[in-house]
């Protein structure tokens, strides 16, 4: 009991996001209307994603340094977790263009393609796609462990760019962009609804724990069937 | 485990009650455009998606003891 105060914790804070994000108020802004309040959803699966691959490369970076295979079970599976939240991003936002950007602000299917989050994510992900077609295809155990393991970290470093940095040097649909004519609010702190902040961070923190649990659950799994390995 | 589950559960439960006595149930869910709705949807999913967990967890922990 002692050892799961976190996913009792990790529950009670997804209802508070829920009941609180459903009912507290939100700004009033044009275009964006009460789907502002997938801010507590669709944006905590990106920040989710983030620390879950985050651990996937602290993982992946002691699995090189002493070679525990343990280590390398840990850094895929934190990695399948993340690319899960990054795959429920992308399909949220799919939704939310579709009748924000898309129909209310009259922008034609071609300029949300050239979004550059979009594009961004997409390469992260592909990226990350890549790394579990790698872990695929080796037959040797060590072999599969060690080259994933610099793959996993060349993956984790192209996130920067292709998510963090060069949608924020071009002009993006998304709130807060150099050049984006929307003056919503974003994840700059300073133009983040106090309300709004104080539902968003416990969320961002809820969703985290739900992944880490999904996550270690299936490392245990992957512990049991591997025991014999592991043992030796 | 399952105890506090359930406890919790039963506080969930107890307050939407006791919300439902000072004002009809009709009232409280269909207020507002009935979001409450969508909020007890909401819940009720992840209510037996966690549940579930629960119990996937349990029964990986039953297995962890076996070897």
């Amino acid at each position: 009991m002692h050892k799961n105060w976190w996913k009792i914790l990790s529950f009670l804070i997804l209802v508070y996001t829920i009941v609180a994000g459903f009912l507290l108020p939100v700004p009033k802004l044009f275009i964006l209307n009460e789907t502002i309040r997938n801010l507590y959803f669709h944006v905590c699966m990106w920040f989710g994603m983030m620390i879950l691959f985050t651990i996937s490369f602290v993982y992946s970076v002691k699995y090189l340094s002493g070679f525990q295979y343990r280590n390398d079970i840990i850094a895929s599976n934190f990695a399948t977790v993340g690319s899960l939240f990054g795959i429920l991003g992308y399909l949220t936002g799919f939704l939310w263009v579709s009748v924000t950007w898309v129909t209310d602000q009259g922008q034609s299917f071609g300029s949300v393609l050239k979004e550059p989050k979009l594009i961004g994510a997409a390469i992260a992900l592909l990226i990350y796609g890549a790394y579990f077609v790698l872990r695929g295809s080796f037959m040797d155990i060590d072999k599969r462990a060690r080259v994933s393991a610099v793959y996993n970290i060349f993956a984790f470093v192209m996130l920067f760019p292709s998510i963090w940095i060069i949608p924020r040097l071009v002009g993006s649909l998304h709130p807060g962009a150099p050049g984006g004519d929307s003056g919503n609010p974003a994840l700059d702190k300073n133009q983040l609804d106090a309300t709004m902040r104080m539902v968003f961070y416990p969320a961002v923190i809820g969703w985290t724990l739900l992944g880490v649990w999904i996550a270690t659950l299936k490392i245990r799994i992957s512990f049991i069937n591997d025991k014999k390995l592991l043992n030796e | 485990m399952n105890k506090l589950l359930l406890l919790l559960a039963g506080i969930f439960f107890a307050s939407v009650a006791t919300a439902q006595d000072k004002v009809e149930m009709a009232d409280v869910m269909r207020s507002n455009g009935k979001i409450y709705v969508v909020v007890a949807v909401c819940l009720t999913i992840l209510i037996g998606l966690i549940l579930y967990m629960f119990s996937i967890d349990k029964k990986i922990s039953r297995l962890e003891k076996d070897k």
